[in-house]
């Protein structure tokens, strides 16, 4: 008999049974949707956070100091020490090398520029996107990614060319345009394109590393190394000096990817360097991502907060309408119980539907922000599922039960009568 | 309605009816509706405040959110940065007509550079500044201890020997207000605590102030590694210098060292070369300030930093767009709410109705009772939930950003019209459905 009843209430009451049913939908899917992106948002803004460029830098332990203003370099260019190039694919061998986004190693020198004027330029060596091989694992990296900002009219140089870049400011200087001939150190190259960054760049020539190595002097030489990392915000554990803590702390802080356990990690995978982060970019990075993840985080609550009311009134709105119904019932024998039982199946019910709906919904939902907004997928967590189903039920019922009472507290003679 | 004791007769009462104030028929029908179902009228409203607070608190958020992260990413520093174009300086009134043209607020700090020599021959970049200035702009500076903003006026020339020609120059420090966030505490960690700044003879034996220096990481490593005070020779000139602080930065600046920028001028006798500004605003707003800029100061170069300026753009449009989508949801979850609570509502009255047409109560009356108690149920829970949104609003700005979100009541004209038009829906909805019933089906109970 129950199922019978449960089953005869969904047959014939649709039309009330389809509105709520949408209500609980609704709300599963707007709460599926904000979780998945609330739990999701660290990540993507740390992603996005990254076009602020590289965030660790590399340089030699034993560096003589830089002479330079204004992005023009004092420093003879042969003196201090160097990083060997073949050490740059380790960075990949390190513990966190899934959060390195990309590195470029820098070579700072001085060319001489056109046939026989005596005008001295600073040229940038450097990776564009370069392939690189470290073990199994190939990969690009370069400027490309660690400096986002920058902007080139014509074509980025390929790595194996002798094709340059020229600053925009330097450009206008010589009068030159992407595509043209200019000779450097007494060889002719081609212009690939004209640089923009906003920076000291724009008054230099950046080339790929190897012609500035050949200029130098010193095959396989590098100044330093821009590292572009995904960290964890800083926290107490991460200022402490990985000297004073015991084996265990050490382990907890070497494998989070703090940005002072990753700078700790490319001093091992790079012989004779100092690993060191940008503050600038590092220290904000961490704040601005917390600012963010907080917001999310309350907007979250209002959503689940919304969505459970609207659960809530759907329900009790559906049951008070069928008091009569509930009249009948007590009428004809049935005790307070067994409506209730009847009213909560319904309602449990429901909320499966509802639920398993509406986290697919939701969870489509969520998949079209992160395509629209952060052009990348936004990952569920399959054990958000039971959570969300769980959550929907409770809601469901927590919102129906008030209602219950009340329709089976009502006197069957006043509710049949229509005196409601 | 009044409540005035024993007053039976007849004329009594006549003479009582005659006193009430004469309110219409309508309005009483309104008010006694409100009244007399509490219950059901009360848990409509509260879906309406809810819904009313919630689409508040969003909007304002939404609002708000772009300024308040705004004043974050300006931790990251300088946007725009003056240059001189070569070969000239800048203008000596470059920095007020920066500091007048953006406004006090705008932290505006110049920088001078010299290369300068230690005993050893060791060149070493040195850079003039304004220390209050520099230390509000670049927060993220790791600093132990910062050298005295204002040196002594006394210790100027005495520090330096050899002459000095050029009068020193400072520009009066702006009045600033804008504070450095509660969570950022630059101050001291990392690097060895200040080191006391002490007196020392000066090479002709007279007993002078030293001039506090702020010395990179990297450079302290090379000029001075024990902390000791240290000459510099700039075109033959000396000078003594006590290290202040330490800096770490990561950058180029660790292998500087910072002096004030009045010191600095009286030792080399170069004016500040650069201003680094960060000014608040959108992309737009900032190319107008550097076009205007660009117009007061027509020999210098103006640039944006562009590393800066696109980082900021691209997280803020994300952060902004994924606010925006689920601000929508949640107001549209709420407005749906409302619309489920409010169909029951009216369709529980179905007998108030079905008795007022019994009573003879033409179509457009009836039609326009209930519009009426929909708007003033929108317009009441409006009004409340615009109070409670703003207040959530003004608590989620406290709680994340530490700082107050001003409320919006440009907001509030949005909130009133979306509401009483939900409750209109969610009126006319039931009422068309009940129009094509016989009052007597409802009144019989069917």
């Amino acid at each position: 008999m129950f199922p019978r009843l449960v089953y005869e209430s969904f047959r014939r009451q649709t039309r009330r049974k389809l509105l709520a049913g949408v209500a609980i939908t609704l709300g599963v899917a707007v709460a599926t949707a904000m979780i998945a992106v609330a739990t999701d948002i660290g990540d993507k803004i740390s992603r996005e956070l990254r076009t602020y460029g590289a965030n660790l830098v590399v340089t030699p332990q034993e560096d003589t100091l830089d002479v330079e203003i204004g992005g023009v370099n004092l420093k003879p260019p042969s003196d201090g020490a160097f990083l060997n190039e073949a050490d740059l694919p380790k960075i990949r061998g390190t513990f966190w090398h899934h959060n390195i986004v990309g590195f470029s190693p820098m070579l700072p020198v001085t060319a001489q520029v056109g046939d026989n004027s005596s005008m001295q330029v600073s040229l940038l060596g450097t990776y564009f996107s370069k392939k690189v091989t470290f073990g199994k694992d190939d990969f690009a990296t370069g400027v490309t990614i660690t400096h986002p900002w920058w902007k080139v009219r014509g074509a980025w140089p390929d790595d194996s060319s002798q094709d340059v870049l020229v600053g925009e400011h330097l450009a206008a200087k010589l009068s030159v345009n992407a595509g043209d001939q200019l000779t450097l150190a007494g060889k002719p190259h081609r212009i690939a394109g004209i640089l923009s960054s906003g920076a000291a760049e724009d008054d230099q020539i950046v080339a790929p590393i190897a012609l500035a190595q050949e200029i130098l002097g010193k095959p396989g030489a590098v100044r330093r190394i821009y590292v572009s990392a995904l960290t964890k915000p800083e926290d107490a554990l991460a200022r402490r000096d990985p000297k004073t803590m015991n084996p265990e702390l050490f382990d907890r802080w070497y494998c989070s990817p703090y940005v002072q356990s990753i700078a700790y990690q490319l001093q091992e995978a790079i012989p004779h360097s100092h690993a060191e982060q940008i503050r600038q970019v590092a220290q904000n990075e961490g704040t601005v991502l917390s600012r963010i993840k907080g917001l999310m985080l309350l907007v979250t609550l209002a959503a689940l907060f919304a969505s459970a009311l609207a659960v809530s009134a759907a329900m009790a709105t559906a049951i008070f309408e069928r008091r009569v119904e509930v009249g009948l019932m007590r009428a004809l024998g049935a005790g307070s119980l067994s409506v209730a039982a009847l009213f909560f199946a319904e309602a449990l019910l429901l909320a499966l539907i509802g639920g398993v709906v509406g986290f697919a919904a939701g969870s489509l939902l969520a998949h079209q922000i992160g395509r629209s907004i952060f052009n990348s997928q936004i990952s569920i967590e399959p054990v958000l599922f039971p959570i969300i189903l769980a959550i929907a039920v409770f809601v469901t019922f927590a919102g129906s039960a008030a209602a219950i009472r009340r329709a089976v507290k009502f006197d069957p003679v006043f509710a049949l009568r229509g005196e409601a | 309605m009044t409540t005035s004791p024993i007053l039976h007769t007849p004329k009594q009462v006549a003479e009582r009816r005659e006193n009430v104030p004469h309110t219409s028929m309508f309005v009483r029908m309104l008010i006694r509706a409100a009244v007399l179902r509490r219950g059901r009228a009360a848990s409509a409203l509260f879906a309406m405040v809810v819904a009313a607070a919630v689409a508040t608190a969003m909007m304002n958020l939404y609002v708000d959110v772009q300024a308040k992260l705004r004043t974050e990413f300006r931790n990251y520093g300088a946007n725009v940065v003056v240059v001189a174009k070569e070969g000239q300086p800048l203008p000596a009134d470059a920095l007020a007509k920066v500091q007048s043209s953006l406004g006090p607020q705008t932290l505006a700090v110049p920088f001078a550079y010299a290369v300068a020599r230690t005993k050893d021959g060791l060149s070493v970049v040195v850079v003039g500044t304004d220390f209050a200035r520099t230390r509000q702009l670049n927060q993220w500076w790791n600093v132990s201890h910062w050298p005295n903003p204002q040196p002594a006026q006394d210790s100027q020339s005495a520090a330096v020997s050899g002459s000095s020609t050029l009068a020193a120059q400072t520009m009066p420090p702006a009045a600033f207000t804008r504070q450095a966030p509660k969570g950022q505490k630059n101050a001291a960690h990392g690097v060895s605590r200040g080191l006391v700044p002490e007196t020392t003879p000066s090479p002709d034996g007279q007993q002078t102030t030293p001039v506090e220096a702020l010395i990179g990481m990297r450079a302290a490593a090379a000029v001075t590694p024990d902390h000791k005070p240290f000459d510099l020779t700039f075109q033959g000139r000396t000078i003594r210098l006590t290290p202040a602080g330490l800096l770490q930065t990561g950058a180029g600046e660790d292998s500087r060292i910072y002096l004030n920028q009045s010191e600095f001028q009286n030792w080399t006798g170069i004016a500040p070369t650069t201003i680094e500004i960060a000014i608040n605003g959108s992309t737009s707003d900032i190319e107008t300030q550097i076009a205007q800029l660009a117009q007061r100061i027509p020999t210098a170069d103006i640039r944006p930093v562009r590393q800066i300026m696109e980082g900021e753009a691209n997280v803020l449009n994300k952060t902004r767009a994924t606010l925006y989508a689920a601000a929508a949801l949640i107001i549209l979850t709420s407005a749906l709410c409302v619309l489920a609570t409010l169909i029951g509502w009216v369709f529980d009255r179905r007998r108030d109705f079905a008795i007022m047409k019994a009573l003879g109560a033409s179509e457009r009356l009836v039609n326009g009772f209930f519009a009426a108690e929909a708007a003033a149920l929108g317009a009441i829970g409006a009004m409340l939930g615009f109070a409670i949104g703003i207040g959530v609003a003004v608590w989620i700005g406290r709680a994340n950003f530490h700082a107050p979100v001003v409320p919006r009541f440009s907001v509030f004209p949005y909130i009133l019209a979306g509401s009483i038009l939900v409750a209109l829906i969610s009126a006319v909805l039931p009422i068309g459905l009940l129009r094509r019933v016989q009052p007597a089906l409802i009144l019989r109970g069917e």
